[in-house]
């Protein structure tokens, strides 16, 4: 009996255990997925929850639900990884070996990395919303907050999911209007990128949404600390912006178990070649999901388009076939734009985010690039089409694991 | 688009960073840098020079890389080429502006 293990049941490891489930012989493969929680987060979810748009039972299920059965599900802290020796090294003292191993262990948020960050403030007028606990502290800060300097802020690129924290900033606003404090409210939106986005095409939409929400855009801010004492961001030229609330995504690393490997770069992802999702050091190890360098979006949609060819690639490579170089850095997100409205973009390694229909060419019905309420009820129903199809790796209709180039305008 | 500098011809993209690094000399890193209200001292030169080499080696480059690189800390990074001191520096060095990813 031969052994795969999967690392991490978060978003990428559940989809890849259901695709494997389904095309691997039980008599030939055991098939393991470890997490060290119980509980799956639907983390597109930590958005919603600071406005009470979502609960946190909208957003938590048990791990179990999504595993199928004939796949073994450990939960348990991960330590390292041996490649030479093939085995994985578990907290509690056990050992795994593996013929294959699946990183998809994501990313986390790593303040410790800024001066400052946790200092005093923390929880008290410092805080972030890229992890639950972070999310529901500030929904409770929200509900009482009376107004003044909202700032929202980037540490530093990549971050998964780029767009969230745009989405927040239009989000508070929209709140803060129903809340009758709009007027009360200043919002800032500061980023390390020279733009409001990382594509210069969505970044001129963008903006023009930023212009009329009022929500003012600091660029290329490198920040070197929080000043707890003066409650304000100092960069590294000296630039200060002073807060009464901050909420800031902090540095984003993949987990310490990569760096106590040896498998990672300076923020612990995994280097990983685009097209095959092949680990670069060793050739039965496999990565997806947040977990990698590669440079495409950190989001749900890319590790359902890798899940898809990763599964294929592993089948190859059980066969001994060459591997496909077929990933092409394909996502889509909605980006919820406040009001009820949201809008949504299509991008590529190669292509910047375009304008047109979605999914179908020319007959949409999302589209792209333009705020719309259709698109808002695309991004709440995204949360059931996570839970319902996604996590067990079920084909969505009509949307194509590459970019389709017809029904977009391409400049 | 071609443009003029140093007294010869090279290739730049829309945001003026040189699309051809073959072409680079020095004298176009001196006139680029006084472009931006620079004055390069050997210390500037220190660090395009290391931007250079890991621009050839194929290394991405991000501020927390150079922070690391022990060529120079960020906060003289920022005294060297003040605001936005990756691209200032990339644009000057001939190298591509700094995929800042996605
Ligand atoms: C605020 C926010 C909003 C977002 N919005 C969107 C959106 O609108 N659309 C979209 O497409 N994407 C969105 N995303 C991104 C999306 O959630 C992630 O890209 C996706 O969940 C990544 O999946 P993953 O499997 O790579 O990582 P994860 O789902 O994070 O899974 C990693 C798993 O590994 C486990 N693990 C890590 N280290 C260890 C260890 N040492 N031992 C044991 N287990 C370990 C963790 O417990 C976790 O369960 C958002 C993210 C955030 C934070």
């Amino acid at each position: 009996m031969k052994r795969i293990l999967i690392l991490g049941a978060g978003t990428a490891g559940t989809m890849m255990a259901n695709h494997l489930h389904k095309e691997l012989s039980p008599n030939q493969w055991e098939i393991d997925i470890i997490d060290e929680q119980e509980e799956h987060y639907y983390q597109p979810g930590y958005l919603f929850l600071p406005f009470d748009i979502y609960e946190p039972e909208d957003i938590i299920k048990p791990i179990r639900d999504f595993i199928p059965h004939g796949v073994n599900l450990l939960i348990e802290k991960i330590d390292r990884i041996v490649p030479r020796e093939q085995y994985v090294q578990m907290e509690n003292g056990d050992r795994l070996r593996y013929d294959i191993l699946i990183i998809a262990t994501g990313t986390k948020i790593a303040p410790e990395e800024t001066e400052g960050m946790q200092g005093e403030e923390w929880k008290k007028s410092v805080f972030d919303f890229y992890t639950f606990n972070g999310s529901l502290d500030l929904r409770n800060k929200l509900r009482e907050w009376q107004g003044g300097r909202l700032v929202v802020h980037v540490t530093e690129m990549p971050i998964k999911c780029p767009v969230a924290p745009l989405e927040f900033a239009f989000l508070a606003d929209s709140y803060f209007k129903n809340k009758h404090i709009r007027d009360k409210v200043e919002i800032t939106y500061v980023t390390p990128l020279s733009g409001a986005f990382t594509k210069p095409k969505a970044t001129t939409a963008l903006q023009h949404l930023l212009d009329e929400k009022h929500i003012h855009v600091e660029t290329d801010f490198a920040i070197e600390r929080v000043d707890n004492e003066n409650k304000m961001i100092v960069d590294y030229g000296g630039r200060e912006i002073p807060f009464d609330l901050l909420v800031t995504v902090p540095t984003n690393k993949g987990d310490d178990l990569i760096a106590r490997s040896g498998l990672g770069d300076d923020l612990n992802f995994v280097p990983t070649d685009k097209g095959t999702l092949q680990s670069k050091a060793w050739q039965n190890i496999f990565v997806l999901g947040d977990a990698t360098n590669i440079a495409a979006s950190k989001a749900v949609s890319v590790a359902h388009f890798e899940a898809e060819i990763l599964t294929e690639n592993i089948k190859r490579f059980i066969a001994g076939e060459p591997l496909n170089a077929e990933f092409d850095g394909h996502a889509n997100c909605f980006v919820e734009t406040g009001n009820g409205k949201a809008l949504l973009i299509d991008f590529n390694y190669t292509h910047e985010p375009v304008e047109g229909t979605f999914p179908l060419p020319g007959v949409g019905p999302l589209r792209l690039l333009k705020e719309s309420r259709l698109n808002h009820m695309g991004k709440l129903a995204f949360r059931w089409i996570y839970w319902n199809m996604l996590l067990k790796g079920t084909h969505i209709p009509f949307v194509s694991t590459h970019m389709q180039e017809a029904g977009k305008e391409f400049a | 688009m071609d443009r003029n500098i140093a007294g010869v011809t090279i290739q730049v993209n829309e945001e003026g960073y040189l699309t051809n690094f073959a072409q680079w000399n020095t004298a176009i890193g001196d006139a680029l840098a006084a472009e931006a209200d620079l004055a390069l001292t050997p210390r500037h030169w220190e660090v395009l020079n290391y931007l250079q080499t890991e621009f050839k080696n194929d290394s991405p480059l991000s501020i927390r890389k150079i922070g690391k690189s022990g060529v120079v800390d960020i906060k003289e990074f920022y005294q060297l080429f003040p605001t936005a001191p990756l691209k200032t520096a990339s644009k000057i060095a001939g190298i591509p502006k700094p995929a800042s990813c996605i």
